[in-house]
């Protein structure tokens, strides 16, 4: 009679345990976990394609991403499509792996890519279930792997999470570099910025990175036009001398946020930022730009978002509330009323996810060149 | 932004009868934006000529114009109800091209029309090959490389200049109707003249063949704030050179990374805005090159679509009603996302499963046609499938089809392609037909590699590997069952997997009987389908039902749309309410097509207002069944005994909670055939209505016979055959002509009218013959030859009965063609116009007879035929009819509603207490249902009409007079009957008598007649003057008949059908009139007919009437 690995393609049997005890069946795929036994907060994102930029998006450290769509996989991987050098994320959750890709693009299996990235997975996974289970209990940790269900039980209930921890530090740059070659010149926060950010950036500048902690006064001795601030993984309340760098260079230089970056900036200039229930994780969130009314159909990722109510509206860092969330009304973007700032909590830059809000480089540019002048 | 205050009425424009290419698609759109336009406050006048859709219900329009869609009609409506704007997107190409015809004939203006949804420019620049190409070349997108021609020796030069291969494409066309694909100089010249002719404006595209590239299609939406979003991605499983219509086709896209599907989004984007579609959604189509990437723009409908519809059904986003609501001034962001009830429209809806649409097609229908799939669309309807992966949702298409199919093979009629070798079997799968898919993967299944199919077909790899799965999971059940394994044997993970793959219980049983290993006497034990399902129960694996969400549950959905997968989780909530669940038709098909899905939507309406919860199971995505507003609940899912049974089990399991209430019962009277053939598999106390048995008893034809014997109503003498001696004694005994049929109706093949021996024989050796193909003998499925009434007049009637008895005779028609027309062909007239007083009552008094023993509780249908007095019974169906729908708008009877009432136990007495029952309207008006058919589209197919049903779809002319209404109706099929000009006859011996009638007719209002040597003798000699009279074809020395109509003098050509001898002649003669046009009809009384109407239009005119005015 055939034995079980003979109709999973020869994979093992796998479970996901949620750190409430819930149990979902399914195969190991990708790389092989030490113990059989991988854990991470569980998160769901919703993308129907972009699940290579996704997995290597430095936002997802700490973090099992499960995706709600079933077939992860079909078009293979390549190395134009990675927001970073490698994933940070600590696992995928998926329903099927396709056996093979289909792509001119591709330059490997996303399997073959799982597995030369260290990467484990799990497919087979009811993950519509899964997504059912976190949109009413939130994030949670997680453990999966070939290990023994109490094993998996025990490390998934003792899986600290992202609240409260510096992720940042692990995914950022140690040291500044360059690149890009645009004519402005622009100093960029790694808190684990993506390299879709740094190619949009470098269209309009020549960008230099620089660490998470790079202090304020050796990024204005650098004489940038413009600091951005990238997105990056967890909570931003846990981080240490950030809000501080910015503050110190709001007013000095005009300065633009993405994500983490725009919860930082918002630190910044006194305002709170809180988690929210299960995040924003997908490429189809309507966002309204208050100044026209216009709807933009954005990619998000993120956990925390900004307390509209605790922005500043008076002071030298007042600010107002440029985007919202047309799902939830979450906070999607402010701008200092007072000094050249902006931010806004999705990504313009896409990758993956629609194009929408891409002028938001553009107003990044106009923003310099006004101050310039 | 508000709703728009300045407008007070809005002119809606359906899409008119179901042809090929445009079907209820747009039943399911333009009821939606009629509804929401009402619900707005606006005042709704509608005009659409297809009697069996919901959109012609009097109560959702505040003026309903069930009227021939052309533009003297929508003139006079338009003059008549002075509307302030007119939306032209909802009735498909038939609704935008006339809306432009009025725009460009000043109408509009001259009336103060405003186009809403899309203006005249759009639509033109859109529509118009020539302007769609430079404007997109204008925004920086790629056009396949292309040309124009306006007649033949342009289109020759062009396509040398452009290189072979080329596609042509007529302007202004639908469905891809005149379009083809040409190799060589040959073929263009061929495919040229084909589409010049086909054209309405006489204008060819050329281009560059792209066949073999990737299809994709984007369902885009625009408010007038531009915000745009993309509602669903699709690709085409066939690859660029089929019609996208007759396509496999895929939700979401497949193959597609991030970073090309966005570079698309950006292009549709720019697309939309750049026709300037102000408001609404259009569908977008793209070929990319697989090796690089590559995209090309291939066409944009700037209005709702086949594929909007299909979109709609596959995010749960319903494009028409938004679209509705974006024309009349919202912005996206201003209307809610039904499905969640907390979000705003203006998202991108994301999906958690897989959808698959698969069309069906009715070549067997069509003798002369040849089945091979091209760039114009043939199929006749579509099925949609749901599954959480490509696997599951392919198979679950597949049985939706009802062909016969368990499955993507893995059943008893994969054996077709066994006597094929390797190559051959590839060969064939290069072809694209309808039997592709089932070709690769037999293919896949001998050996031949995924890449090897990929690089012959064009097929792209992705496909080929998940059909790859399915075949080794396959094999696999085929060896388990080769060594002895039965289904107690397989441990739960292995069912999950296969179940997960989508695989039936019926193919499943196949499997472990040994399946295609040819194991016929050997070691695998016999498994039936139950004890499959029973295996699997007990083993724990049972379908799951998740719901359509639009967002891939991020948020909590609270509209229950509802597919079945196998996974861990099921979401059907508990009920707390009486519910009755109402299959429906599954595909259209010729022979069941919307008349049965508003027969259904019917029953959902009024047993939701009866105070039921209503659970609709289709899985038919172009229908108004399939919108999640219709019922309570919606299950998309095939109508097969096993998905059927999984809905049961979990509704069943949705009642058994604490102050659950149980399911009431199944009906399975509304749907057609479809729903009925699964009445024995039902629990006997859940049908609901008529008895299974009664079914049976009307069914079987002895039994039928004994009863009608025992009524004494009399039949036409007839017997039963197994062979061909047999059908000969029976033929001698009763006397020819004799009506030849199968017993059970074989993919509707081979009923025919036979009229001598040597046909008889042939017909019959060809019945055995199809029946051996199917694996049956005559002695199972016995022949039936009855003696065929020649002359005899059709009677259809449509009559409720309750379960006290109490009937009500709600319709009789009197079929315009004579018996020997397939019922659904033949048009007919309501009220009768030439049956005596006595006729009607002998009817109406053998159809209560007929309803009484059968026992019927619900609808029935039966079809008389009258001769010389005598009332003789063809047949009776204890079902819902084709007829219903036209009945409901003849008279005003909502006939369906009240069968559903009756079905679930109401009484007449009750229903006209309560006034759902209404007597008839009265007022003198005649109603005429006429047929469409799809001749068009197959040339090569003879035009004759016959005992087999062929016709797509209906029309409905209402009048003062009989004359009028069937104008009116011809008028709606699309053929004018002509004022002067030239009257070709070319008569049977048998028709010349009732002929004269018409030629004389035609004579003394003033047309020239011109008549076949034998019909211009026969007319002479009774006194009707033949001003031409023309050889047969062939014949030398005189004006040959198909020249004559070519030179287009001739405007009408009457051409019957010669039972015996050779019938070349007419078939010549009726393929020139299809070629230029010209109408041509085949019967005599469709002829005195047409002779009524043109007097009676000449006398009168053209007058508009709504049908609330009808209904009075």
């Amino acid at each position: 009679m055939s034995g079980v690995d003979d109709w999973a393609a020869g994979r093992t049997p796998a479970l996901l345990v949620l750190a409430d005890g819930e149990v979902f069946e399914g195969e190991a795929i990708g790389a092989t976990a030490p113990e059989g036994l991988s854990t991470g907060e569980l998160v769901f994102n919703t993308v129907l394609s972009g699940y290579q930029e996704v997995v290597t998006d430095p936002s997802y450290a700490g973090q099992v991403v499960a995706f709600t769509y079933p077939h992860i996989g079909n078009y293979g991987v390549t190395v134009e499509d990675d927001e970073a050098a490698h994933p940070w994320c600590r696992g995928v959750v998926v329903r099927d792996v396709p056996p093979r890709p289909s792509s001119w693009r591709a330059t490997a299996s996303f399997e073959d890519f799982l597995r030369r990235s260290d990467l484990p997975g799990i497919s087979g996974i009811d993950t519509r279930r899964l997504t059912r289970h976190l949109r009413v209990d939130g994030a949670m940790g997680c453990a999966f792997g070939t290990a023994p269900e109490l094993e998996l039980r025990r490390a998934a209930a003792s899986e600290p999470g992202t609240t409260g921890r510096d992720l940042v530090t692990g995914v950022s740059c140690r040291a500044p570099y360059q690149c890009g070659s645009g004519p402005l010149r622009i100093v960029a926060y790694d808190f684990g910025v993506k390299h879709t950010m740094l190619r949009s950036l470098g269209a309009l500048a020549t960008v230099t990175v620089v660490p998470a902690n790079h202090p304020a006064p050796d990024t204005l001795a650098m004489g940038p036009d413009g600091v951005f601030l990238s997105n990056g993984p967890g909570d931003p309340a846990a981080l240490g001398p950030q809000a501080a760098i910015i503050a110190e260079l709001l007013g000095q230089v005009p300065v633009f946020g993405i994500c983490l970056g725009h919860q930082l900036m918002a630190s910044a200039i006194g305002a709170r930022t809180y988690k929210l229930p299960f995040g924003h994780h997908g490429g189809n969130h309507p966002v309204r730009r208050l100044d026209t009314g216009q709807v933009e159909i954005t990619s998000q990722n993120h956990n925390y978002a900004v307390d509209a109510d605790s922005l500043p509206t008076s002071g030298p860092f007042a600010a107002e509330v440029t985007h919202v969330n047309l799902n939830d009304g979450v906070v999607e973007g402010f701008r200092c009323t007072g000094v050249p700032a902006f931010s806004v909590q999705y990504h313009p830059e896409a990758g993956p996810g629609p194009h929408d809000a891409r002028y938001l480089f553009e107003q990044f540019r106009r923003m310099i060149d006004e101050v310039s002048v | 932004m508000p709703r728009r205050h300045d407008l007070e009425t809005i002119l809606v424009i359906g899409s008119g009868p179901i042809v090929i290419g445009q079907a209820c698609e747009f039943d399911y759109s333009g009821t939606q934006a009629c509804r929401v336009l009402r619900a707005e406050g606006y005042r709704v006048v509608l005009v659409n000529s297809n009697p069996a859709t919901i959109m012609t219900d009097p109560e959702i329009a505040d003026r309903t114009y069930v009227e021939p869609l052309n533009l003297d009609v929508l003139a006079a409506v338009v003059e008549r109800e002075r509307p302030d704007a007119l939306l032209p997107t909802m009735g498909g190409q038939t609704g935008l091209n006339l809306a432009f015809g009025l725009s460009e004939g000043g109408v509009l203006d001259a009336f103060g029309v405003e186009l809403i949804g899309a203006n005249a420019e759009a639509i033109a620049t859109a529509e118009d090959r020539d302007q769609f190409k430079t404007a997109m070349e204008e925004i920086g997108l790629e056009v396949p490389s292309s040309g124009f021609a306006t007649h033949l020796d342009e289109a020759m030069a062009l396509g040398e200049r452009i290189g072979f291969p080329l596609m042509i494409r007529p302007s202004f066309i639908l469905g891809g109707a005149g379009t083809g694909t040409a190799e060589d100089r040959a073929e263009l010249a061929r495919v040229a003249a084909e589409g010049l002719a086909a054209s309405p404006v006489h204008q060819i595209l050329i281009e560059r063949s792209i066949a073999g590239w990737k299809e994709f299609e984007l369902e885009v939406m625009r408010d007038r704030a531009d915000n745009c979003v993309v509602v669903c991605s699709i690709e085409n499983f066939d690859p660029m050179g089929v019609h996208t219509g007759d396509s496999i086709t895929v939700a979401p896209a497949q193959t597609l990374s991030d970073v090309e599907y966005q570079a698309m989004r950006d292009d549709a984007f720019a697309c939309i805005r750049r026709v300037g579609v102000e408001t609404g959604g259009s569908n977008i189509q793209f070929a990319v090159r697989p090796t690089d990437g590559r995209r090309l723009v291939i066409e944009m409908n700037p209005r709702v679509s086949r594929s909007s519809a299909l979109a709609s059904k596959a995010t749960g986003f319903p494009i028409a009603k938004i679209a509705a609501r974006l024309a009349v001034g919202y912005t996206l962001d201003e209307i809610p996302n039904d499905i969640t009830g907390a979000t705003p429209a203006s998202f991108e809806p994301t999906i958690d499963y897989v959808v698959t649409k698969i069309p069906r097609w009715a070549f067997e229908k069509l003798p002369g046609a040849v089945e091979r799939l091209g760039t114009r669309m043939q199929s006749v309807g579509e099925v949609m499938a749901i599954g959480r992966t490509f696997p599951e949702s392919l198979q679950k298409a597949i049985r939706s089809l009802e062909q016969g199919r368990a499955g993507l093979n893995g059943d008893g009629a994969e054996k077709a392609y066994d006597f094929l070798d390797d190559d051959e079997l590839v060969t064939r799968a290069c072809s694209p037909t309808p039997g592709r898919v089932f070709q690769l993967e037999a293919a896949l299944r001998r050996g031949v590699t995924p890449d090897r199919l990929a690089e012959a077909t064009g097929v792209d790899p992705w496909f080929l590997d998940q059909l790859a799965i399915i075949s080794e999971a396959r094999m696999r059940l085929e060896r388990m069952g080769a060594t002895g394994i039965g289904p107690a044997d397989l441990d739960r993970r292995t069912w999950r997997v296969v179940k997960r793959l989508g695989f039936s219980d019926a193919q499943i049983a196949y499997l472990l009987s040994g399946g295609g290993t040819g194991d016929a006497a050997g070691t695998a034990p016999r498994v039936g389908e139950p004890e499959v399902r029973a295996a699997r129960l007990a083993a724990g694996v049972r379908a799951t039902f998740k719901t359509v969400d639009t967002c891939g549950a991020e948020f909590a959905a609270r509209t229950p749309y509802h597919y079945a997968t196998y996974e861990d989780e099921d979401e059907v909530r508990p009920s707390e309410r009486r519910r009755v669940v109402i299959l429906g038709s599954g595909p259209n098909r010729i022979g069941q097509g919307i008349e049965f899905d508003y027969c259904c939507v019917h029953a959902s309406m009024a047993l939701r207002a009866a105070g039921y919860e209503t659970v609709m199971v289709n899985c038919n995505p172009e229908t108004v069944s399939t919108d999640y507003d219709t019922s309570d609940r919606l299950y998309f899912e095939p109508i097969t005994a096993e998905d059927v049974a999984n809905v049961l089990d979990a509704e069943i399991a949705a009642g058994d909670g604490p102050g659950g209430a149980p399911v009431a019962g199944v009906i399975v009277s509304l749907g057609g055939q479809t729903p009925l053939k699964l009445a024995h598999s039902l629990p006997p106390k859940l049908v609901l209505g008529t008895s299974p048995a009664s079914i049976d008893l009307a069914e079987d034809r002895e039994r039928w016979n004994l009863l009608c014997e025992r009524l004494s109503i009399p039949q036409p003498a007839g017997g039963i055959a197994l062979s061909v001696d047999e059908a000969l004694t029976v033929a001698h005994k009763v006397g020819y002509p004799v009506l030849v049929r199968p017993s059970y109706v074989l993919g509707g093949r081979a009923m025919e009218i036979v009229y001598d021996d040597e046909r008889l024989e042939h017909v019959v050796g060809e019945l055995a013959g199809s029946l051996a193909r199917e694996g049956a003998t005559t002695s199972e499925r016995p022949v039936l030859v009855d003696r065929f009434l020649e002359g005899a007049v059709e009677v259809d009637v449509d009559a409720v009965r309750d379960r006290t008895g109490d009937v009500v005779v709600v319709g009789v028609m009197e079929h315009v063609e004579e018996a020997g027309v397939h019922s659904g062909d033949s048009a007919c007239a309501l009220p009768p116009q030439t049956l005596s007083d006595d006729v009607m009552a002998t009817v109406d008094g053998h159809t209560r007879a007929i309803a009484e023993a059968l026992e019927v509780v619900g609808p029935i249908n039966v079809q008389f035929a009258v001769k010389e007095g005598s009332v003789y019974v063809l047949e009776a169906n204890p079902r819902a009819s084709r007829t219903v729908p036209f009945v409901a708008k003849a008279t005003g009877v909502p006939v369906a509603m009240v069968a559903a009432r009756v079905i679930v136990g109401a009484t007449l007495a009750e229903l006209r207490a309560e006034g759902l029952l209404r007597p008839p309207a009265g007022g003198g008006w005649v109603s005429v249902k006429e047929a469409v058919l799809p001749f068009d589209r197959f040339p090569g197919v003879d035009t004759l009409l016959g005992p087999e049903m062929r016709s797509t779809g209906e029309v409905m002319g209402i009048g003062s007079t009989f004359g009028l209404a069937f104008a009116k109706s011809q008028m709606a099929v699309g053929t004018r009957l002509p004022s002067e000009g030239a009257v070709f006859l070319s008569l049977a011996d048998r028709d010349k008598a009732g002929g004269l009638e018409a030629a004389r007719t035609f004579a003394e209002i003033g047309f020239e007649l011109v008549a076949t040597s034998g019909t211009a003798a026969f007319l002479e000699s009774n006194g009707v003057p033949v001003a031409t009279v023309v050889a047969k074809v062939g014949e030398s020395g005189a004006s040959d008949a198909v020249d004559l109509i070519a030179s287009g003098r001739v405007r009408l050509v009457v051409n019957t059908p010669r039972g015996r001898g050779p019938r070349a002649d007419g078939v010549h003669i009726r393929a020139a009139a299809l070629t230029h046009q010209v109408p041509c009809l085949t019967t005599v009384a469709a002829a005195r007919a047409a002779a009524t109407g043109i007097v009676d239009w000449q006398r009168h005119g053209l007058s508009v009437v709504s049908l609330q005015e009808v209904h009075g």
